[in-house]
C-alpha cells in the first residue's frame, strides 16, 4: 500500500517540484500518474523509494515511512526508472544475479527468481548475451525483471515505454498488465494516456508539482466532461422536432441525420429514449454511446489549468 | 560487519568486472604499464652514463628508488580516471538510480567504489614496479633495501589511496564527467610536488622521514574518505541536474550567516560573537593545548640539543649579551624598519594563509603552520635560556604584552580553522557540502573580522611602540 499526505518536495528554497500530493493506492491497485514533462512524477516516484527526501509531508510505502525508514522503503519497492539503467557489459543473467544479491536474496531464491523472470519475459534465451546487445523493448523488459527479482510489494514505474517503438511498449504493457496481483500495488508514472487508460485503476493527473484530479476512469470522466452521451444515427435526414425525452436526459446536439443525448443515468432511461424514438418512427441505424477518452478528460484539465478553452 | 564487507565486495566486485571488460580501459593500461618500465630504464641508463662522462657522480644504484616511485605514480596518473567517474559517470549512464534505489547502504556505495578506484591503480602500478625490478636484474646494479622498498611500496599506496579518495570526491560531487576530468590536475598536480619532495629525501637518504610522509598522506586520506561519506548524499547525486553557481545567493547566504539576526554592531558582538565563541570553546581548548605542549618541547629541545651544535662558553655568552644589549639602540627605531601597519598586515596575511592552509587540508596544515610558529616561541625562550636570561622573563618582558593581544588573536584564529576542518567532515543531512563550506567559512569570517583583525590591530601598536620600551627598561633584570 502507498499513502501520501501533503508530499511536497522543494528544490533551491523557491522551486516547488510537487507541491502537496495526498494519495492513496491499495495493494492490488495500479495508480497511473499522469502529467507533462517536469510535472513532478518523477520526483514523486523519487521520493516514494526515499531517493528524495520530502520538503513537507509525508510517505508511507509497504507500511514504511520514507523519511525515517529508508532501508526497509528500498528492500520492499522495485523501480523502473526512466532510463533503464543497465550495465551493458553485463549479461542479462549476470544482471539480475548481480541484483539478487544486492536485494540480500540466497543463491536459491536467487537462481530460482532469475529462472523465472526470464523464462516469464521470453528472456531465457538471450540470458547470456550482453545486455548491450538487446534491443529496446528487451533491455525495458529486463530492467522491468530487476525491479522484479525480490518480489517486491511496491512497483514504481517511471515511463515504462517511453521512447519505445510501438511494438516494443505493447509488450511492456502486456507485461506490466501481467504483474497484476492481489498483494502488489503499483504507480506508472506516464504521459502515455493510452497506456494508463489500458492498465490503471486509479488515475491521477499531475500539473506543476500539484494533483488536479484523481479516481477511477469513470469518475474522472464524469467529474471533467459531464454525463455520458450516446448518439442515434439515422438512415437518412430526419426531423425529430419536439421530443418528450424521458427524465435524465437532455437533447445535446443535434443534426439532420443524427441526434446526440446527454443521459444521467443510462440503464433506466435508455430504454424510454429508444421507445420516444421508435414512437417516432425514427429511422434509426445505431444507437451507441460516444467515446470518451483520457485524452479528452486529460487534455481539458491540463486546459482548465493553464486558463484556456479546450476544443474537443 | 560481515554483512557491511559483502556490500562493499558487491559494488566493487561489478565494478571490477565492468573495467576490465572493457578492452578500451584495459589494453591502453596494460600498454602504458608495460612500456613505461622499459623507457624509464633505458632513460636512467643514459642519464647516468651522460652525467658519468662529464664527471658527475651518479650511480644508477641511487636513482632507482627515484626511479621505482615515478613508475609507480605514472599508472596512478592515469587510472585515476576510474575513480573520477565512480559516482559521476553511472550518473551519466544512467545506471545509478536502480543502485541507489537498492537496500545498499551508502558506505557500501562508497567504499566499494573507493576500493575499486585504490585497487586498480595500485595494480598498475606495482605490476609496472615488478616489471621495472626484473629489467634491473639485467644489470650490475644493487636493488634498493627491503626498508627502502617497503617504503617506496607504502608511498605509492599512499599517493593511490590519497589521490582516488580526493577523486571519489569530486565524483560525488560533480554533476559531468567533463566536470570531474577538469577536476583531475588539483589531484595529480599536487601530488605529483608532493612527489618530488619525496625524491628529495630518497637522493638525501632521510628515508624515516618518507615514512612521516606516508603517515601524513595517510591521515589526510582518511580526513577526504570521512568528508566524501559524511556528504555523501543520494539526493544530490540525482538531484542536480544542472549545478547553477548563483554567485549572488551564495554572497547573500555568507553575510547573513555573518550578520546573523543582530540589528547593529553593539548588537552583534553582544549577542552573536557570543555563540560562535563558545562553539570554539572545545577547539580553543585543544589549540591552546597543543601550544602549551608545543612551547614546552621545542624549548627543551633547544635547551638539551643546541649545546651539542654549538660550544656555549662563558665568553661566547658574554658575546652574545653584550651584542644584544649593544643593539637594543635599534629598538628606538622599530617603527621605521617595521611600522605598526605593516606588522598588523603581515600577521593578518598570516592569519589568511592559516585558513587556506586549513582549507585545503581539513585544517592539518593551518595546525601545522600553527605548530612551527609555537615552536619558534619555545625556540626563542629555549636561545634566552641558553645565553644566560630567564626565560620566563623575556616572555613576559619581549612578547607578553603584545602577545596577550596577538596571542590571542592566533588561539581564535586557529582554532576556527580547525573547527571549520572538523566541520567540513561532520555529516550533516540537510545541507550539501558547498553550504557547509560557505557556512564554516562565514563562521571563520565571523571570529575573523569581529575579533581576530582588532586585536591584531592593538598588538603591532603595542609590538612597536610600547614592548620595545618595556624591554629597554627590564633589560638589566633580565
Amino acid at each position: 500500500m502507498i499513502e501520501t499526505f501533503d508530499l511536497s518536495k522543494q528544490y533551491n528554497n523557491d522551486f516547488w517540484a510537487v507541491d502537496g500530493v495526498t494519495l492513496t493506492v491499495q495493494p492490488g491497485q495500479i495508480l497511473a500518474l499522469l502529467g507533462q514533462n517536469g510535472a513532478g512524477k518523477t520526483t514523486t516516484v523519487r521520493m516514494l523509494t526515499s531517493l528524495l527526501s520530502p520538503t513537507r509531508g509525508w510517505a508511507r510505502v509497504g507500511g514504511y515511512d520514507v523519511s525515517t525508514r529508508p532501508q526497509e522503503v528500498r528492500a520492499n519497492v522495485g523501480v523502473l526508472t526512466e532510463q533503464h539503467g543497465l550495465y551493458m557489459r553485463m549479461t542479462g543473467e549476470e544482471y539480475l544475479e548481480y541484483f539478487g544479491k544486492v536485494y540480500g536474496l540466497d543463491a536459491a531464491t536467487r537462481s530460482k527468481q532469475r529462472k523465472y523472470l526470464l523464462d516469464y519475459f521470453g528472456l531465457a534465451e538471450a540470458a547470456h548475451r550482453r545486455s548491450g546487445e538487446y534491443s529496446k523493448g528487451m533491455k525495458q523488459k529486463l530492467a522491468l525483471a530487476r525491479a522484479l527479482i525480490h518480489d517486491p510489494s511496491v512497483l514504481l514505474l517511471d515511463e515504462p515505454t517511453s521512447a519505445m517503438d510501438p511494438e516494443s511498449a505493447q509488450l511492456v504493457r502486456n507485461e506490466i498488465s501481467r504483474l497484476r496481483s492481489s498483494s502488489r500495488t503499483i504507480i506508472i508514472c506516464t504521459h502515455n494516456l493510452a497506456e494508463a487508460e489500458a492498465l490503471a485503476d486509479q488515475i491521477a493527473i499531475i500539473y506543476r508539482g500539484k494533483i488536479l484530479l484523481n479516481g477511477t476512469l469513470e469518475e474522472l470522466k464524469r467529474t471533467v466532461l459531464g454525463p455520458v452521451e450516446y448518439e442515434a444515427k439515422f438512415a437518412h435526414e430526419f426531423d425529430a422536432g419536439e421530443l418528450d425525452l424521458p427524465p435524465g436526459v437532455i437533447l445535446a446536439d443535434r443534426s439532420a441525420t443524427s441526434l446526440r443525448f446527454r443521459v444521467e443515468a443510462p440503464q433506466e432511461a435508455n430504454p424510454r429514449l429508444l421507445s420516444v424514438l421508435t414512437s417516432r418512427h425514427a429511422p434509426l441505424v445505431s444507437f451507441h454511446e460516444v467515446p470518451k477518452k483520457l485524452e479528452h478528460v486529460y487534455l481539458k484539465t491540463m486546459a482548465d489549468a493553464q486558463g484556456v478553452m479546450y476544443a474537443a | 560487519m560481515q554483512r557491511n564487507w559483502q556490500g562493499i565486495w558487491l559494488v566493487a566486485r561489478r565494478e571490477f568486472q565492468d573495467q576490465f571488460r572493457d578492452w578500451r580501459i584495459v589494453i591502453p593500461m596494460l600498454l602504458m604499464v608495460s612500456i613505461f618500465p622499459f623507457v624509464a630504464d633505458n632513460t636512467t641508463r643514459q642519464a647516468v652514463n651522460f652525467m658519468n662522462r662529464f664527471g658527475g657522480d651518479i650511480i644508477l644504484d641511487r636513482l632507482i628508488p627515484f626511479a621505482i616511485l615515478v613508475i609507480g605514480f605514472f599508472p596512478l596518473s592515469f587510472t585515476l580516471l576510474v575513480a573520477l567517474e565512480a559516482f559521476v559517470g553511472e550518473k551519466e549512464r544512467g545506471t545509478i538510480e536502480p543502485l541507489l534505489s537498492s537496500p545498499l547502504e551508502d558506505s557500501h556505495l562508497y567504499l566499494g567504489k573507493l576500493l575499486v578506484g585504490v585497487a586498480t591503480p595500485l595494480l598498475f602500478s606495482y605490476g609496472s614496479i615488478i616489471l621495472y625490478l626484473l629489467l634491473l636484474m639485467r644489470r650490475p646494479v644493487e636493488f634498493p633495501s627491503a626498508y627502502m622498498m617497503t617504503l617506496i611500496l607504502l608511498l605509492t599506496f599512499a599517493h593511490a589511496v590519497l589521490m582516488v579518495s580526493a577523486a571519489i570526491v569530486i565524483s560525488v560531487q560533480a554533476t559531468t564527467i567533463r566536470a570531474a576530468n577538469l577536476m583531475a590536475s588539483f589531484v595529480v598536480v599536487p601530488v605529483a610536488f608532493l612527489l618530488q619532495g619525496e625524491t628529495l629525501l630518497i637522493f638525501w637518504g632521510e628515508e624515516d622521514v618518507l615514512f612521516m610522509a606516508v603517515l601524513g598522506l595517510t591521515i589526510l586520506s582518511a580526513l577526504l574518505i570521512r568528508l566524501g561519506l559524511a556528504h555523501f548524499k543520494r539526493e544530490y547525486l540525482l538531484g542536480r541536474e544542472i549545478d547553477s553557481l548563483n554567485v549572488k545567493s551564495m554572497w547573500q547566504r555568507f553575510l547573513n550567516r555573518v550578520s546573523g539576526n543582530a540589528t547593529s554592531i553593539i548588537d552583534w558582538y553582544r549577542t552573536e560573537l557570543p555563540v560562535t565563541l563558545r562553539q570554539l570553546r572545545q577547539p580553543l581548548l585543544i589549540v591552546v593545548g597543543i601550544a602549551v605542549i608545543t612551547v614546552i618541547t621545542s624549548y627543551a629541545w633547544v635547551v638539551l640539543n643546541v649545546p651539542k651544535f654549538i660550544d656555549i662558553t662563558p665568553n661566547r655568552v658574554h658575546e652574545v649579551q653584550s651584542y644584544v644589549r649593544n643593539n637594543l639602540g635599534n629598538l628606538d627605531v622599530l617603527d621605521e624598519n617595521a611600522p605598526a601597519p605593516w606588522i598588523f598586515l603581515s600577521n593578518v596575511r598570516s592569519m589568511v594563509g592559516f585558513l587556506f592552509a586549513g582549507l585545503i587540508s581539513f585544517s592539518t596544515l593551518g595546525l601545522a603552520l600553527f605548530i612551527f610558529n609555537m615552536a619558534l616561541i619555545g625556540a626563542v625562550l629555549g636561545g634566552a635560556s641558553l645565553i644566560h636570561f630567564s626565560p620566563l622573563a623575556v616572555f613576559a618582558v619581549a612578547i607578553l604584552p603584545h602577545g596577550i593581544f596577538e596571542l590571542t588573536a592566533v588561539f581564535i584564529a586557529t582554532a576556527a580553522v580547525l573547527r571549520t576542518g572538523a566541520v567540513l567532515v561532520t555529516p550533516q543531512p540537510d545541507k550539501s557540502l558547498g553550504e557547509v563550506f560557505l557556512l564554516s567559512l562565514a563562521d571563520w569570517f565571523r571570529v575573523f573580522i569581529g575579533l581576530v583583525v582588532p586585536l591584531l590591530a592593538i598588538a603591532a601598536v603595542i609590538e612597536v611602540y610600547v614592548t620595545p620600551q618595556i624591554i629597554k627598561l627590564a633589560f638589566p633584570y633580565l
